[in-house]
């Protein structure tokens, strides 16, 4: 079908800017693939339905808005045992980072892919797997454009976790990054992710996780206040197997978090949660999960919260679908925010599609001010009002923290999110 | 009645499916009275056809006007495609656009002159047309002094005749077809006409403004408490004909009225379009019920014919403290596409939205609300039920919108699906948009609200846990039937045999 006038105008200026990456063979051709699905869908637009409460334009846009360095002397994960792959505005970094070499995993970088690799089956694969039923096409310019990120072979329980530091120098960098993972299995596995990457920073992250196998995956995205992010994780999760993704959001002009996740296999389990927290009207924060069932007995988990003041707004669109024949599904999904003022704007479409009768579905969405009687039961026990703010919202925030199974790890944010609440208050 | 034959999982009650199937099985209404004489206006739809409709209401020129420049409007646009519905592409040229009995060819001057077939119609489907009659909804549920219901029966295009027009008149209530209003009461007409649903709205409510035949005009003066409840029955029995009605209802100042609304439809092989516009005006203190069972044909078993049910319908709260209920009960149409809406924007105004849509066979249905607070302190509440048996797709969508000056507003939704059977499909697409934080917005669950309360208060009297929940699950769903009025107490007692235990989500 041809696409309106408008977008094939837009998506064709925005292809015309675009030259793919030099690579092997398998490669080009995959990067060639996923460009004529950009194409065939178009680039987004406000008028889209997954788009409706934000605004693709600084995402889709040829130019790049330049985004203020932030101080990043304080360092999320600085204390986990991990191997650190580091990427300077979308640059890999060999002095920052460590030999990628540890047992149970083989770590090789996109931008060195050699002629035959395993990760020629899988690269782009679950991407356009993705783009049914909802089209996600920035995910597949990503895929196209994506000049760098890491291929990651877990073969049995991997020694080592892998941190992927995002550094940045340059205040006008456009990157983007394009990792897989691939489970075999009954391997386990624990990816980190930090920093902001870059003005704009798309990346796209394709998880294969084999029957058995577990992945974990927290990430802290950086607190440059300018910068705009679009990530996209892909994952396909087999017969018993676990994937649970944390994703720590403070500040940044925009960020949209998609998460598509492909429940093939019986009893396995999906947990996808998020914390943010955003001050003033430049901060446009939006999670986007499609959870597919497609499995009998399989759990699936979504937690999101947000905490907003001074015009910030927050956007929330969960859907989950299972499948005709998914029996005994039992999907839980929240979505809540905490509007610290009269300005700030939560905007949420918590969706269920559901094809099998024998199935647990809920979900739920809340949004308000700080409850007052709380409030009020804390000062009169002496607790000053900003103590009692944060005490209060750091306990709104908990159950999406408590998704994090490495307590070290969610410590760590924690105390990063205590630090901004107290600097962020009037 | 044959109890449902499908593998059902545990948990679900045998009553509730039993209740389902009868409710949503054979279709009672589906006689046709094709010996009923009709007119035509040809096939297809152009300003001919638009001036045709209008002549023949004998419609001033600003009406026909009106019209005009809703279907030059309407050629330009494109057919929603946004709904989780499967609709085979409608012919808008292949069908008639007015059919009137022809003995309604000059309008009868009261019901004894009215064409006693037509009677007979309403008749048998348990509508009275006779002032004398009073509607009897189950036996020992009419009080004794009996209760009045002043009746508008709409035929295909026109309306057949309205009971106690001349009782109500004494109130100051008007109540009439709204062909009569844009004749006798055009100024109300024009003051509202439009208002809440404007000619632009959607694909479907344009093509309505152009070609709307009939329907009711209600006007309740103000501080006036309309003395009985008002209806409209809607019967569609010619072939390959579209049914537009438009229904406006106007409550000034500190009035009240309840107003119902039926529907049928004979069985027929092809299916047929029905796009009605209903817009309600409420002013400062008043307060309108309006309630629906619908019950249009719902094609066969295959889905072979059956209503598509295009719908728009809108409360304006314009005044402060003004009050709409919305109640439904869905069973029939192949396909229904409906979101009767309040637009909350006076101030302490409130919006409630009770439904229980119930999809069968081939049926699919897309229906919800949407609560738009626009005033300080409104209040809206959702409580949405939808039950899918056989194949049937069942979608909730609903927006909840606070404005940032609707300061202290409160909504409180709550949807549940129930899946009979492993064919059909039940959706929920709720849209939450909040723009202030004083207002409080609640979307969940039943088991997730259960009033702790009420449930320690079950276990104190020895229930376990789970006897608790369903109690009081089972107790907040009654609510929905209990906001039905007494007319429609044969469907709500019907439907006191569904519970929701066992809803997926």
């Amino acid at each position: 079908m041809a696409l309106p006038q408008r977008k094939q105008d837009a998506t064709d200026a925005r292809l015309a800017a675009v030259t793919l990456p030099d690579g092997p063979a398998w490669l080009t051709k995959a990067r060639k693939a996923a460009l004529a699905r950009v194409s065939a869908m178009g680039l987004p637009a406000r008028r889209d339905e997954y788009w409706k409460f934000s605004d693709p334009t600084t995402l889709t846009d040829t130019a790049v808005i330049s985004a203020d360095l932030a101080d990043a002397s304080d360092r999320e994960f600085a204390g986990a045992d991990a191997l650190m792959a580091v990427f300077v505005d979308g640059a890999f970094d060999a002095d920052a980072s460590d030999d990628l070499e540890a047992a149970g995993v083989t770590i090789t970088r996109l931008a060195q892919a050699q002629d035959i690799t395993w990760a020629g089956d899988l690269l782009g694969t679950l991407e356009a797997r993705g783009q049914s039923p909802v089209e996600r096409p920035l995910a597949a310019l990503t895929t196209a454009m994506a000049t760098d990120g890491l291929l990651i072979h877990v073969t049995g329980d991997a020694a080592r976790a892998v941190h992927v530091r995002y550094d940045r120098k340059d205040a006008g960098a456009d990157v983007a990054l394009h990792h897989v993972v691939k489970l075999d299995a009954g391997a386990t596995f624990t990816l980190l992710e930090s920093g902001a990457g870059a003005a704009r920073f798309m990346s796209n992250m394709e998880v294969d996780v084999a029957d058995g196998a577990t992945f974990h995956h927290v990430r802290a995205q950086g607190r440059d206040t300018g910068r705009r992010m679009n990530t996209h994780t892909f994952t396909r999760i087999g017969t018993g197997s676990t994937f649970k993704s944390f994703t720590l959001s403070i500040n940044g002009a925009l960020t949209r978090n998609d998460c598509i996740m492909d429940i093939v296999g019986d009893d396995a389990t999906a947990h996808v949660a998020g914390a943010c927290v955003g001050d003033g009207e430049g901060f446009h924060h939006d999670d986007t999960v499609f959870i597919t069932h497609d499995a009998v007995g399989c759990e699936s988990r979504q937690v999101f919260k947000k905490v907003l003041r001074n015009g910030a707004v927050g956007v929330f669109q969960g859907k989950i679908l299972v499948k005709h024949g998914a029996q005994k599904t039992d999907g839980y999904q929240i979505s809540q925010s905490l509007l610290l003022d009269g300005d700030s704007q939560f905007l949420a479409k918590p969706e269920l599609e559901i094809y099998a009768d024998d199935v647990a579905c809920s979900h739920g969405s809340t949004s308000g001010a700080i409850d007052e009687d709380a409030l009020f039961y804390l000062r009169s026990r002496g607790v000053p009002h900003k103590t009692a703010t944060t005490l209060l919202t750091l306990s709104f925030l908990a159950e999406a923290l408590q998704e994090i199974d490495d307590e070290s790890l969610g410590d760590d944010l924690r105390d990063r999110l205590a630090g901004w609440l107290d600097r962020h208050q009037s | 009645m044959a109890a449902m034959d499908v593998d059902v999982k545990e948990g679900v009650d045998q009553e509730t499916v039993d209740a389902v199937a009868q409710l949503s099985g054979a279709y009672k209404y589906g006689w046709n009275d094709d010996e009923i004489e009709m007119d035509y206006a040809p096939k297809g739809l152009n300003t001919d056809i638009v001036k045709l409709i209008s002549g023949k209401n004998e419609e001033p020129e600003w009406m026909t006007q009106w019209r005009l420049d809703a279907f030059a409007r309407w050629e330009g646009m494109t057919v929603p495609n946004w709904a989780m519905l499967k609709v085979a592409d409608i012919d808008f040229q292949d069908l008639y656009y007015y059919a009137r009995p022809k003995s309604m060819e000059v309008k009868p001057k009261s019901l004894d002159e009215v064409d006693p077939k037509l009677l007979e119609t309403y008749k048998k489907l348990g509508i009275p047309l006779s002032e004398q009659a009073i509607l009897a909804g189950v036996e020992g549920a009419v009080p004794d002094e009996g209760r009045k219901v002043a009746v508008d029966a709409v035929f295909d295009s026109v309306s057949v005749g309205t009971t106690f027009q001349k009782e109500l008149m004494k109130a100051g209530v008007i109540f009439c077809s709204i062909s009569e209003a844009i004749r006798e009461h055009p100024e109300l007409v024009k003051k509202y006409l439009g208002t809440v649903v404007p000619v632009t709205d959607n694909f479907y409510a344009t093509l309505n403004s152009a070609v709307f035949s009939d329907g009711s005009f209600v006007y309740i003066p103000p501080g006036v408490r309309c003395p009985m409840e008002l209806s409209t029955y809607f019967r569609i029995n010619a072939e390959n004909t579209g049914q537009f009605e438009r229904t406006l209802i106007i409550a000034d100042k500190g009035s009240y009225v309840s107003y119902l609304e039926g529907c049928t439809a004979p069985k027929r092989d092809v299916a047929q379009l029905h796009a009605a516009v209903v817009e309600i005006i409420i002013e400062e203190d008043a307060e309108v019920k309006y309630s629906t069972v619908q019950n249009w044909y719902p094609g066969d078993a295959e889905g072979k014919g059956g209503i598509y049910n295009f719908v728009t319908k809108r409360a304006d709260c314009r005044g402060d403290r003004s009050k709409i209920m919305w109640t439904q009960v869905e069973t029939g149409s192949a396909v229904t596409w409906k979101y009767p809406s309040c637009i909350l924007r006076g101030n302490d105004s409130q919006g409630e939205f009770y439904s229980i849509a119930i999809a069968n066979n081939m049926q699919q249905a897309d229906t919800g609300t949407k609560m738009i607070h626009l005033g300080k302190r409104t209040k809206s509440r959702i409580v949405s039920k939808g039950i899918s048996a056989g194949k049937a797709q069942n979608t909730y969508r609903g927006l909840v919108s606070m404005h940032p000056k609707a300061k202290e507003s409160r909504n409180y939704t709550q949807c549940d699906s129930l899946l009979i059977g492993s064919e059909c499909g039940a959706h929920t697409v709720p849209y939450i948009e909040v723009k202030n934080n004083s207002s409080r917005v609640e979307h969940e669950a039943t088991t997730s609200k259960v009033d702790d309360e009420q449930l320690f208060y079950c276990r104190s009297r020895g229930m376990d846990e789970e006897e608790a929940v369903a109690l009081v699950v089972n107790g907040f769903c009654k609510e929905v039937l209990q906001a039905l009025p007494m007319e429609f107490a044969m469907e709500a007692q019907a439907l006191v045999a569904i519970s929701l235990e066992g809803s997926v989500g």
